[in-house]
């Protein structure tokens, strides 16, 4: 007897078989690239290597060849590092926090969204790296290692102390997350796959037999992981926004970052998993995994961040005004009427309207619309980040040292180059490993127990 | 290993005829080697008899690790081989240890627990595993009995895997 309900409905369609899993998932590791797949890598080839000279030049000729001045000390690289970690959040979401709330739906998206993650928190990890001018010393310093001053330390009371901790953490669980769950579907393919493709996913699979007492220890450690990454995801990106909170800056100085921040993370993260899987989902005809009843849920999440979003914008409104704190009020006044009032718009526009769309189920449903939306949404989350830190810095203290920021090629291009490498690393990613989770996939398939219920 | 290793395989299609099946045979008196899957089937480990794995207990104990060396560091570091007036804080800045803390906490719990998986379920990349059918990885569940560790002869246990619902009863042998 099949059973399906209107209220809990298939996971994956199609009657698909445990076999077909397992074939239409590898049919895309085995066979040759398709064009397509040739033209995107060729264009993200085209942006990493333009990205690349603009990263030499930064290197070469230093931090000067960013449009920064004396008023504006911080723009582009702290605005993209905040926006690529940002992106990061919703695959360890996926993962751990929807996994520890049995959230089943996960499932078919979690692996592609923990690539995602990866390669965005590199693309993140470069600008504090390039930032430092001379990154090959500059990141050393970084880290508690004694050095040629004596024993002087690094600043534990620092911010950004905490971040290069939280964020290497966040990189490296989530590197090893990803990693064990990669592992018994790269077993999958190593049986099916001859000569030295075969050798390559067998040392990748590390030996992997999918015996009982193997799983039931992979599914602790994925359990433990995810209860280990849950607080780690929120942790992160509040410490990010301490770089600001614990400052004295007007717009900076703000209690209600922290969980505004991760609320923007998991809500641009969701956006670029959007965008992501509806282009993969298109490209290697996933339909029947990656379904619309996944578009409409994390579409429902884009709507609940998107609106936590919108309520922290009107808190800090009304907070500078009701603090009485002048230069706090002040902050807010140029940020809504200044000269960069209309970044500040574009960000009310993309974060707070835009999702407030998907309140109609027809919007939500609809795959063009949320492409659309989860392009504007990411756009928006950016212009979030640059708001905060340039309209914030850029009238100080003094008015005779006020400034307006206007980025460089270089600027422009240290930002291309990480678009480069994620594309090009997430597009080898869709090609030669496994896109969905095929044995946590396999685990859903049946949907009832029709060959006992006799 | 010394010697063949020789096996009887019983192959299934479905997880719940599985565990049913497990059942069967262990009740007719055969011991089961190990049980292979190409997902993880909930239940199976009560009806194999196994306990419950005590990774989450390694993980534990080596976030407990990276507490006590983010402490030790961040403590010795700040407050006694360079201690230093920093925005007004004191050498003991407790609250602003808490981050680093946390963070060491997490990283070494999830790097202990994992490096500990790979080593008691034996996963390298060198290894060399003994794969009993390559189909498992796809969609077979497999219940694999080694012949000389039962009393029973090899007809017997074919027998009963037989009678507990197995599509194929193969034999498999290892050097």
């Amino acid at each position: 007897m099949h059973a399906e309900a209107v209220v809990r409905k298939p996971l994956v369609t199609g009657g698909k078989t445990v076999h077909d899993v397992t074939d239409d998932i590898c049919k895309r590791v085995e066979e040759k690239p398709a064009k397509s797949w040739l033209l995107a890598m060729a264009v993200s080839l085209g942006l990493l290597t333009f990205g690349a000279y603009a990263v030499f030049r930064l290197v070469w000729d230093g931090i000067g060849s960013w449009g920064l001045n004396k008023t504006v000390g911080w723009a582009w690289d702290i605005t993209n590092f905040v926006w690529w970690v940002g992106i990061g959040h919703a695959g360890t979401l996926i993962s751990a926090i929807l996994l520890l709330f049995r959230q089943r739906w996960r499932m078919s998206i979690n692996r592609a969204a923990e690539a995602m993650t990866i390669f965005a928190v590199i693309c993140a990890l470069q600008f504090p790296l390039l930032h430092m001018g001379r990154p090959w010393i500059g990141a050393l310093w970084a880290l508690p290692l004694p050095n040629t001053y004596g024993s002087l330390w690094v600043n534990f009371n620092s911010p950004l102390l905490w971040d290069v901790f939280a964020i290497s953490t966040y990189f490296s669980v989530s590197l090893v997350f990803w990693y064990i769950g990669l592992v018994p579907d790269f077993a999958t393919i190593r049986d099916r796959a001859k000569g030295i493709s075969k050798v390559v996913y067998g040392a990748l699979s590390m030996g992997w037999t999918g015996g009982a007492k193997d799983w039931s220890r992979y599914e602790t450690v994925a359990l433990v992981l995810a209860g280990l990454a849950t607080p780690l995801v929120l942790s992160v990106h509040t410490i990010v926004s301490f770089d600001f909170a614990t400052s004295v800056i007007p717009g900076w100085h703000t209690t209600i970052f922290p969980p505004y921040f991760v609320a923007g993370a998991i809500f641009s993260g969701f956006a670029m998993v959007l965008t992501l899987l509806l282009v993969t989902r298109r490209v290697y005809k996933l339909e029947d995994y990656i379904t619309m009843q996944h578009m409409e849920l994390m579409n429902i999440i884009i709507m609940v961040t998107g609106s936590i979003v919108g309520v922290a914008y009107i808190t800090e409104l009304f907070i500078a005004w009701y603090s009485g704190v002048e230069g706090e009020q002040y902050a807010f006044l140029n940020r809504v009427s200044g000269p960069y009032a209309w970044a500040y718009w574009s960000m009310m526009t993309c974060n707070v309207i835009s999702p407030q769309l998907f309140w109609f189920k027809k919007i939500r449903t609809n795959i063009a619309a949320t492409f659309i939306i989860s392009i504007i949404v990411n756009i928006g989350m950016w212009f979030e980040r640059f708001v905060i830190i340039v309209t914030s810095l850029h009238r100080d203290f003094l008015p005779s040292s006020w400034a307006m920021f206007y980025p460089t090629w270089v600027d422009m291009g240290v930002y291309i180059f990480t678009f480069g490498l994620f594309f090009t690393a997430f597009f080898l990613f869709a090609k030669f490993f496994p896109v969905i989770n095929m044995a946590e996939v396999k685990s859903i398939v049946k949907a009832t127990g029709e060959k006992t219920d006799k | 290993m010394s010697g063949n290793k020789n096996f009887v395989l019983g192959v299934y299609d479905d997880e719940d005829l599985l565990l049913k099946a497990i059942k069967d045979v262990r009740e007719s008196g055969v011991k089961i080697y190990e049980v292979f899957s190409p997902f993880p089937v909930h239940g199976i480990d009560d009806v194999l008899g196994y306990k419950r794995s005590r990774l989450s207990i390694a993980a534990f104990l080596f976030g407990l690790l990276g507490t006590t060396l983010a402490l030790t560091m961040q403590i010795g570091m700040m407050t006694f081989d360079w201690p230093m007036i920093i925005g007004g804080k004191d050498f003991f800045p407790f609250p602003t240890f808490i981050p680093v803390t946390f963070e060491l906490t997490v990283l070494l719990g999830a790097f202990g627990m994992c490096g500990t998986f790979f080593v008691v379920s034996n996963l390298k990349p060198w290894a060399k595993p003994r794969i009993f059918d390559e189909r498992i990885t796809d969609d077979k569940h497999i219940i694999a009995v080694d012949i000389d560790k039962n009393s029973m002869s090899e007809e017997e246990i074919k027998k009963s895997l037989s009678a507990a619902g197995a599509q194929e009863v193969n034999n498999k042998s290892f050097e």
